[in-house]
């Protein structure tokens, strides 16, 4: 899933003060479960926005309201008919609902309400880890299944590196080093010959490197 | 056992304070209360294991969200104790209570008036 983190409400007031009507929009999916932009987090932060801008003397209507996803025009379309309603938005959506909502009504401004970090996966609850970086040409096959592109520092295709020391990363102590994670596993699996293969140069026009990416599937398309 | 504690409490029951989050704090205030206390077993004798300790988490990030809206962080608390121990509830609903006087009404219930 997409994790996001939540921001701090000092900045979502800087970005809204100035507005009267407020759409304070959550999403269903990614953002629920890593806790920053679900029901819950749209209630606790519309309920603290109602009571600065009352205390503050500020008339200032605050609404709540979350979509399944914001990702998606189906979703986006559900809000249609109530979006004359407001003169601002603050969506807790990833940074992906953000933009469709800003691209979709664009008379309106939408404010980010979370910082939106990677793709991840929830480790425990309250601890969420980065595992890939969408990088359009997964390697995952030659590499025991985990990520050198996401998880090495340096992004390594051959490695370990010089500084790997004890299984930890140079940069972080408590970081795993992903190299030494590969070869565990590729021993546990028994495939120590595919670590003997060099990996060649990585396509990385894929990547976010060839400009903003578009995948294109004509046996879907309508 | 018949105690006197201040009688403009009003006490909520809930299965255990693991169940009460952020969000009902929040509301209460919103809804004009002058000061919320969550009153939970004591620590490492919660029957649900860990749920005073959620509670207390959530409680803090309360007063973390009324510090910076300007109603006063020290409006929520949290307080353990055993189930046994009445005169202690008793203590804590008049210590909350010298707190919450001292500090004076919730701002929301003037601003409220202003507004109507
Ligand atoms: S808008 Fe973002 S957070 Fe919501 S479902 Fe889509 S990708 Fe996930
Ligand atoms: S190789 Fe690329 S697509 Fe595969 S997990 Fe790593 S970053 Fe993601």
């Amino acid at each position: 899933m997409i994790v996001a983190d939540k921001k701090p409400i000092e900045e979502i007031i800087e970005e809204i003060k100035n507005h009267e009507k407020i759409l304070i929009l959550g999403c269903n999916e990614c953002v629920t479960v890593c806790e920053a932009g679900g029901k819950k987090e749209v209630g606790v932060m519309a309920s603290a926005l109602r009571m600065y801008f009352l205390n503050q003397g500020q008339e200032v209507k605050i609404d709540e309201k979350t979509l399944e996803r914001q990702c998606d025009h189906e979703y986006l379309e559900e809000i249609r008919d109530v979006m004359d309603q407001y003169d601002a938005v603050v969506s807790l959506a990833c940074g992906v609902g953000v933009q469709f909502m800003a691209e979709k009504y664009h008379t309106t401004p939408i404010y980010p309400g979370v910082n939106t970090c990677f793709l991840g996966v929830t480790e425990e609850r309250g601890v969420w880890t980065e595992r890939c970086q969408a990088c359009g040409e997964c390697i995952l096959a030659r590499t025991g299944g985990i990520c050198p592109v996401s998880r090495c520092a340096k992004r390594l295709l051959n490695g370990p590196c010089g500084g790997a020391t004890k299984g930890k990363c140079e940069i972080n102590k408590e970081l795993d080093c992903a190299w030494q994670l590969i070869i565990d596993r590729l021993k546990a699996l028994g495939k120590m010959d595919d670590y003997e293969k060099i990996t060649p140069i990585k396509d990385w026009s894929t990547e976010r490197a060839g400009g903003p990416r578009k995948v294109v599937r004509e046996d879907v398309q309508q | 056992m018949r105690l006197q504690y201040p009688s403009d409490i009003k006490i909520i029951f809930v299965p255990c304070t693991g169940k009460v989050d952020v969000l009902h704090i929040l509301r209460a205030f919103e809804k004009g209360a002058d000061g919320v206390c969550v009153v939970g077993c004591l620590e490492g004798d919660c029957h649900f294991i860990s749920g005073n300790f959620r509670a207390r988490k959530r409680v803090e990030q309360v007063q973390k969200i009324l510090d910076t809206i300007g109603i006063g962080g020290e409006r929520a608390q949290m307080y353990n104790l055993s189930s046994g121990e009445g005169p202690r509830f008793a203590q804590f609903a008049i210590e909350m209570d010298e707190r919450i006087r001292k500090l004076g009404p919730n701002p929301m219930k003037l601003a409220k008036k202003k507004a109507a």
